[in-house]
């Protein structure tokens, strides 16, 4: 009697344990690390909407986007359908606090990977925690070149970086130059002073003379400035043909506004994305923001070459009103080759989704990017990710180059602002 | 570089360090009346810019003609903060006091964050937009609108305090509170009249500056170390002093920025602050 019941509790506890185990196949926990208060903030909760759609397509499928995987929903097929749960941490733009939190995810909420973390500095600090920990870090949007030349064997990077954003800028003012017959002169680089401005910087002093080009004033300043006044005067003085400028949200408004009030007009503005491409910029400067070219990864009007952008795009625009950006459209995608490699791996085990993310081969078509696919080297870096430059004409974000995939001619020069409508 | 780039800049140097001046008054008459520093300040400043955003956006109402409105509502907020919070740490010990104002700012953060998302807002097309023209300086109209705006706040608070029996009150308790009150001056209202001014000061500066920076919730964060530095400058708890280390600090960032570079613009600014600590710690027009 008392064997019977002692193999009966050790059956129970053992079906218990089985149910446990069958219990935790079922969920997937990936921490997102992203800003989702400070002043970057506005941007993290656009990336928070992305990261929170392509996770429910992923449990709950969706409708009408046939040429995404997992469209059919019902969770990571080669783990019994398990469902991915996201779970997010905010780490206010702060390189320790995104260490902190980095650590917190894995060591108590025992994510399989993370996913973050927008701010290359913040990148830069919670990656070295994954890595320490042997845990993957995907980054799908922070694009300082160094983050891949560290030699980490857990970062994974899916956006293309810094490195070749601003080859392409040379490379279009050479195209742009032998196209449209004009004369690019002077250049003035204006980025602020953190981990990606400094960077930006130095590259863009490093390839000007390579493309040939002179640099007439490199200027940096801290982006919580409160007025730009003497940065732009120093700019007018120096009477730069192209600024090529590098900002957050916050400072790309205030430079414009202050470029308009001391009436500062170069031929043309080549701005680097960020706060230049963030939803807000248009909305709150209106007119004053056009004909700013910008670098950009994404852009809305590339649906007319890749339907399934169209598709993904009018999803996320149902739910939240607004349309994809570079930004969202990145942390989706990022989100989407994670769940790729945790598929394929066909467990959460660390060392099996890494190998599984060193083997991600994803087609273009596949994609909502302007990329070639997803394929990463030995340093983690995807190669066939490309940037694309936008023009804002008439309140909205313009394909001008690479000339192939552009759906509208460069407007060069920009017109003075007394000359403007 | 020319004569014209360096009074243009030191036009817009004057310009913001007028604003500053106005966020700095708040911070150093609080200070001045019950030695209780007060970091949500910046988030004063916060809410003049969405009390004037918000009555624009629903309203179309001007952020010029909305500004003695905003002010009031501003005061009245300080004065119920007060009555709410601040009352009941008056005799806390200093820690508990700093931790107070810094949660209030955490919380008014946050709650604006809340309510009115992260999104960055502007007002655009307000009765001052563009620019002028000025003995052959550039100045926005904007910019110009918050300097004379800063300037006329100002003056009255100095007014208020200087010619007015409620004002010698609060001056009388920020000599000296036990004196004060066996005068028959009651201190829980001069403390509460200092926050409800404090308050409608930074919500003044709010308002001026809303019709061309960016609004957002963090955005007290950018003014209120500047305001900080003004206030140490000019003396904490002196009105005139805050004033007149407001443009200087304007003053000397922008110049700094052209003449050594933006990048350093900051740290210039804080060079002059921790040298007034050392060599004078009371601030240029504090009493020692």
């Amino acid at each position: 009697m008392r064997e019977t019941m002692i193999r009966a509790l050790c059956a129970a506890v053992l079906s218990l344990g089985f149910a446990l185990g069958a219990q935790a196949q079922q969920e997937v926990k990936i921490g997102v690390l992203y800003p989702l208060t400070g002043p970057a903030a506005s941007s993290g909760a656009e990336m928070k909407n992305a990261l929170e759609l392509a996770a429910d397509i992923i449990n709950n499928g969706a409708k009408g986007v046939a040429g995404l995987p997992f469209a059919n929903g019902g969770g990571l097929p080669n783990l019994k359908g398990a469902k991915i749960k996201l779970v997010f941490a905010d780490h206010q733009g702060n390189p320790q606090t995104g260490a902190t939190e980095a650590e917190r995810l894995i060591s108590q909420e025992k994510v399989a990977a993370l996913v973050g973390a927008y701010n290359s500095n913040v990148t830069a600090t919670a990656s070295q925690v994954a890595e320490r920990y042997q845990v993957p870090f995907l980054n799908p949007e922070s694009s300082s070149a160094s983050l891949t030349q560290r030699g980490f064997k857990w970062f994974f990077r899916t956006t293309p970086h810094d490195d070749l954003f601003v080859h392409n800028f040379f490379d279009f003012l050479k195209e742009l130059e032998a196209k449209k017959k004009v004369k690019v002169g002077a250049i003035a680089t204006f980025n602020e002073n953190t981990l990606w401005g400094n960077e930006t910087t130095k590259l863009e002093a490093k390839l000007a003379p390579d493309f040939g080009y002179a640099i007439v004033k490199q200027l940096t300043y801290p982006a919580k400035s409160t007025q730009l006044t003497s940065e732009v005067q120093t700019l007018k003085a120096a009477s730069p043909s192209l600024v090529m400028q590098s900002s957050y949200l916050g400072d790309a408004l205030l430079s414009m506004k202050t470029y308009k009030e001391l009436g500062f007009a170069p031929d043309m503005i080549l701005a680097n994305n960020a706060g230049f491409t963030d939803t807000e910029f248009i909305k709150t400067l209106g007119k004053d923001a056009e004909y700013v070219i910008t670098r950009e990864v994404w852009a809305l009007d590339l649906a007319n070459r890749n339907p399934l952008i169209k598709e993904v795009n009018a999803l996320y625009n149902s739910r939240h009103k607004a349309n994809f950006t570079g930004n969202s459209s990145r942390t989706f995608t990022g989100l989407m080759v994670i769940a790729d490699a945790i598929n394929r791996a066909k467990s959460t085990e660390p060392e099996a989704v890494r190998k599984a993310l060193t083997e991600t081969n994803l087609p273009a078509d596949a994609l909502i990017m302007p990329w070639k696919g997803v394929k990463f080297d030995a340093t983690g870096q995807n190669v066939l990710g490309r940037g694309i430059l936008v023009q804002i004409v008439g309140g909205t974000y313009h394909t001008v180059y690479p000339f192939d995939l552009a759906t509208q001619d460069v407007i060069w020069p920009m017109p003075k602002w007394d000359q403007r409508k | 570089m020319t004569a014209e780039i360096l009074l243009q800049t030191l036009a817009s140097g004057v310009l913001i360090g007028l604003i500053y001046a106005l966020v700095a008054i708040g911070l150093t008459m609080i200070f001045g009346v019950m030695d209780i520093v007060n970091f949500a300040h910046g988030e004063f400043l916060m809410l003049g810019m969405y009390a004037s955003f918000w009555l624009f956006a629903l309203f179309a109402l001007d952020p010029m003609l909305t500004l003695p409105l905003t002010v009031l509502m501003l005061f009245a907020f300080g004065v119920l903060l007060y009555k709410l919070v601040i009352r009941r740490i008056i005799d806390a010990p200093m820690l508990s006091q700093i931790f107070t104002t810094f949660g209030l700012m955490i919380l008014l953060r946050g709650a604006a964050q809340f309510l009115w998302k992260p999104d960055f807002r502007s007002i655009e097309n307000t009765w001052v937009s563009g620019s002028v023209k000025l003995f052959g300086i550039q100045l926005g109209q904007p910019q110009l609108a918050a300097g004379l705006g800063a300037i006329v706040v100002t003056w009255g608070v100095h007014q208020f305090l200087t010619r007015t029996k409620l004002g010698a009150a609060l001056e009388a308790t920020a000599a000296d509170k036990e004196a004060a009150q066996l005068m028959g001056i009651d201190s829980h209202r001069m403390f509460a009249l200092a926050w409800g001014i404090g308050a409608a000061c930074a919500g003044a500066a709010g308002v001026l500056l809303a019709t061309f920076f960016p609004i957002f919730p963090e955005v007290g964060a950018n003014f209120i170390l500047l305001a900080f530095v003004v206030v140490n400058l000019g003396g904490f708890g002196s009105v005139t002093g805050a004033f007149w280390a407001g443009i200087l600090v304007g003053v000397i960032e922008v110049m700094g920025g052209l003449l050594l570079g933006p990048q350093y613009k900051l740290a210039v600014v804080l060079v002059l602050f921790l040298g007034v600590l050392m060599f004078r710690p009371q601030g240029l027009m504090g009493k020692a």
